[in-house]
């Protein structure tokens, strides 16, 4: 039945929800908007954080060292696949892009399950949010709240890194026209890596976030994988806001869905990004720099 | 097996026959080589899911990570009317499987192709999502959820004296190989016959090929209903195979079994997938069961497959093409062009002297005439353009531009760098639309056409940077472009030849005589010089004979040789045909044209005949006196 604590939980999940899923198509799209490479393996990113994390977690018992070590991880993951394989893949067509980077994501979700097996693994919530919080009319759990928060701060972050710092600069100039400043005598290579390297860790970051709140599982990179593509074609290739924009309207949609029919959320997710594609095919808030 | 080209110098049906034959063959081969003849049978039912991927992706360059939704469509379609609505005949099951799903992807390519690249990938894999949690859930009345319909019969035929049963194993073999047998037929006609050109022609590049006339959204709408079409059936086959419709059918995991397999067996190769599917059958069952390396064997899977995409883009068809070509490129060399050949030690104008010497004793090609002669008796001009304007936010590119030319006119354009002239040109195309005025070609207003439409009603132009099919060779290219002419913009003729489109090979082989490259024609273009490209980029126009050419610097970049021929070829193909050519040479253009206006910051600034335009003080004024060395070259 829906009820006003009802609503207003779901209304926080998919505020919750929605502020993950921001955060890892901001990595998807800074990494496609400049390097013009769309990395199917961003799913598998985002499961190697969570298993890292959870690694550390293990190995500390700190949650705080198992939120720096996924990042962190999934980051040098991210320079060293765009040192070693993407960047011969720059001037090939995106069918080719497309191929290596769903080969990557299956050789990462393998090796993962070589080690971990299927079974899944969780990471409890730290002690600091653990329990549930009163929000006057219903009860909701701490960490969930947490989560929002935790989010928020990192897309601040990424936010300054992209507004506020030579690299962001470079980085925005690159998704307007990327031609041009290749021309511009900037050192693209070094700053494509970075930017792999940048995404990927807001991947990683996302998915050991969120570890307390769904068990770890392999092939769990798969399904947000796909929820990241409905983001970015609803918020718009290569744009910050629009990931984030797009990333918090996904998640209210399947959240308040959920509450009424949970098996029409996906449905009406991608009812919502065809409506979009039917008004604006350039996204939310699109440039029409790549194309 | 291979399929790749347009034009096969092969005997006809001798890949059919090869098929048949191997198909026959595989029976009595096959079981001793370790194959289980569920594996085979498995193998065919992946294979035929593949060729109309392949159609989609190797041939028209669409690569959909959504497969899925089509194949799960019309399995379940199939195999909901033989268990739960009693319906008795699994043939007649298995098509109407294959059209609801043929129907279904017209709907889903409705969607997902309206963006193109990575974005349509996007677009299929979500789609495929949904349509897996739809049938999870909302369906899973009909579809059985997460069991599947169990009890799929298999097919029995009825001959009249005798009935054939298709059980399983061995037995159901004659009927899937049938199948595949029947789906690799038509899949060869169809990328023989002119769509199977213009899906190349989309590949290569989607731009020119609607640039040259063909409605490009029709056509991958066409691929992509083509290869729901195969999935469908494939599908159904899935099915009647395990006697049982799995919902894994749905999942993720069998698109990108599909783009896998298609890309170790070799894209646009039809034949890839099928290879590919026994590759990864045959890993699956060598690494599981007798390395004894379960479930990981997936990881060499996922390591063997980035290799091969990062060393062997075009697979193993591909990779072993390219060894038996290099094999044979050493046995017989190759002939180099002898395009570039300036003797050292001579001057630029001695050297355009001699090439003008030559360039005289050649035989003249006879000018190809523009279609509509009956037209060409309408008066007033041409083309007309009033109070043409282009502004990009702030900037104004154009403004207020009122031009016209006659009919058979040749007509220059020039103004610097920056004076508008590249945006007058896209406008006049259609490529881009104007802000504000309007623009009538043969009386007719085209403000706001398509650049197909506009192609197609005979007004079209060579691009200032090649815009060319490139794994193409020339005699393809200009075919696309020629097709685009004979056929109008979009015709399903699927199973048509190409031999047998009436004026096409003479349409093709005048163009190549025309703009000399007739030597040439079976070259893929990247073999070309880059004077035979640019060459070939006027032929692209030309090809489709319009009455209007538009010509994009044609001149640039071109040694003094290559230009006396350049200009001599735009002398002979602008009888008959009106032409308006941009370029900085001035000296060509003075002799080409009869007419010449300038352009200056967007605005028309002067008008008149080459000798006016030589003496005018604003014109040499505009060029800061770079008009002068040209006039006393």
């Amino acid at each position: 039945m829906i009820t006003w604590p009802n609503f207003l939980s779901q209304l926080f999940n998919g505020l919750a929800l929605g502020a993950l899923l921001a955060l890892i198509s901001s990595g998807l799209t800074i990494i496609y908007g400049t390097l013009g490479v769309l990395n199917l393996a961003h799913g598998a990113m985002f499961m190697l954080g969570g298993y890292a994390g959870y690694v550390a977690f293990e190995a500390t018992g700190s949650f705080i060292v198992a939120v720096i070590a996924g990042a962190l991880f999934v980051g040098i993951v991210g320079v060293v696949m765009e040192r070693v394989i993407i960047r011969h893949f720059y001037g090939r067509p995106h069918e080719d892009q497309l191929l290596v980077t769903f080969g990557l994501a299956i050789c990462f979700v393998e090796i993962v399950r070589f080690f971990f097996s299927s079974l899944s693994k969780t990471v409890p919530p730290p002690s600091l949010f653990s329990g549930i919080t009163s929000l006057g009319v219903m009860f909701y759990p701490t960490y969930r709240l947490a989560v929002v928060g935790i989010v928020a701060v990192a897309l601040l972050v990424l936010f300054l890194v992209l507004y506020r710092t030579r690299l962001g600069m470079i980085v925005r100039a690159g998704i307007e026209d990327s031609t041009m400043v290749d021309s511009l005598g900037i050192n693209v290579d070094r700053v494509f890596m970075l930017v792999f390297g940048i995404g990927a860790m807001a991947a990683g970051f996302a998915g050991i976030v969120n570890a307390p709140v769904v068990s770890l599982t392999p092939d769990m990179g798969e399904s947000i994988l796909v929820q990241t593509f409905v983001v970015v074609v609803i918020g718009g290739v290569g744009s910050f806001p629009g990931a984030v924009l797009g990333g918090l309207i996904a998640g209210e949609i399947i959240s308040l869905t959920s509450m009424v029919n949970p098996s029409y959320a996906y449905v009406m997710l991608f009812a919502a990004m065809t409506l979009v594609l039917m008004v604006r095919p350039h996204g939310l808030l699109g440039t029409r720099g790549r194309e | 097996m291979n399929a790749e080209r347009l034009f096969s110098k092969l005997p006809p049906f001798l890949v059919e026959a090869l098929t048949a034959l191997g198909l026959i063959v595989v029976p009595f081969v096959l079981p001793y080589l370790d194959f289980a003849p569920n594996t085979v049978n498995r193998i065919l039912v992946w294979g035929l899911f593949g060729i109309g991927f392949d159609i989609l992706f190797g041939y028209t360059g669409l690569l959909s990570f959504g497969q899925s939704a089509l194949y799960g469509t019309g399995g379940f379609v199939a195999a909901y009317l033989l268990t739960q609505a009693g319906f008795p005949h699994v043939i007649t099951a298995l098509m109407i499987g294959m059209i609801v799903a043929a129907v279904v992807g017209y709907l889903v390519g409705l969607i997902a192709l309206r963006r193109t690249g990575i974005y349509f990938a996007m677009i299929t894999v979500a789609i495929a999502e949904i349509f897996y949690f739809v049938e999870f859930n909302p369906l899973a009345e009909w579809t059985g959820g997460e069991n599947g319909l169990p009890g799929v019969p298999t097919p029995s035929l009825n001959l009249g004296f005798a009935t054939l049963n298709f059980t399983s194993g061995w037995s159901l073999y004659p009927f899937l190989a049938f199948c595949y047998f029947i789906g690799i037929v038509i899949a060869l006609r169809i990328v023989r016959s002119p769509v199977g050109a213009v899906l190349r022609a989309i590949r290569e590049n989607p731009l020119r090929a609607a640039a040259v006339g063909h409605n490009i959204h029709g056509y991958k709408l066409t691929a992509f209903v083509i290869a729901a079409a195969y999935a469908g059936l494939a599908g159904g086959l899935l099915g009647v195979l395990q006697a049982f419709m799995p919902p894994e059918a749905f999942t993720f995991d069998t698109s990108g079994q599909l783009v896998i397999q298609t890309a170790i067996g070799g894209r646009g190769t039809l034949f890839g997938p099928l290879l590919g599917a026994a590759v990864w059958l045959f890993l699956r069952d060598f690494l599981q069961a007798t390395m004894g390396l379960g479930a990981s064997w997936k990881l060499v899977l996922g390591i063997v497959f980035v290799l091969l995409v990062f060393f062997l883009r075009q697979g193993i068809i591909g990779g072993v093409r390219d060894l038996y070509r290099f094999v044979r490129g050493k046995a017989a060399t190759p002939v180099e062009p002898k395009e570039e050949s300036p003797v050292p030690g001579l001057t630029a104008e001695q050297e355009q002297k001699a090439a003008e010497a030559e360039v005289a004793r050649q035989r003249a090609a006879a000018p190809m005439p523009a279609r509509h002669p009956a037209r060409s008796r309408l008066t007033g001009p041409i083309l007309q353009t009033t109070g043409l304007s282009k502004h990009y936010g702030g900037l104004v590119a154009n403004a207020d531009i009122n031009f016209a030319v006659k009919q058979g006119e040749v007509r220059g354009i020039i103004g610097p760098n920056g004076a508008g002239k590249t945006t007058f040109f896209k406008m006049l195309t259609c490529e881009v639309h104007p802000s504000a005025g309007k623009i009538t070609f043969e009386g007719r207003d085209i403000t706001g056409m398509s650049v197909t439409d506009v192609c197609q009603l005979g007004l079209t132009k060579s691009y200032q940077v090649n815009q060319l099919f490139n794994r193409l060779t020339v005699r393809e290219n200009l075919t696309i472009a020629a097709l685009a002419e004979l056929r109008g913009k979009f015709r399903l003729d699927l199973l048509a030849r190409l031999t047998k489109i009436r004026g096409l090979s003479e349409q093709v082989q005048h163009t190549l005589e025309l703009v000399n490259l007739a030597g040439r024609a079976d070259t893929p273009v990247s073999q070309l010089a880059y004077g035979e490209k640019r060459r070939l980029e006027v032929g692209l126009a030309l090809a489709s004979s319009p009455s209007l050419l538009l010509l994009d610097e044609p001149l640039a970049g071109m040694s003094p040789r290559e230009r006396v021929e350049t200009v001599k070829l735009l002398k002979s193909i602008s009888q008959g045909r009106t032409m308006i050519i941009v370029d900085h040479d001035m000296a060509s253009l003075f002799e080409l044209a009869e007419r010449i206006t300038m352009l200056h910051e967007g605005r028309v600034l002067v008008e008149g005949t080459p000798d006016e335009i030589k003496r005018n003080a604003d014109v040499q004024e505009a060029y800061l006196g770079g008009v002068h060395e040209v006039v006393h070259a």
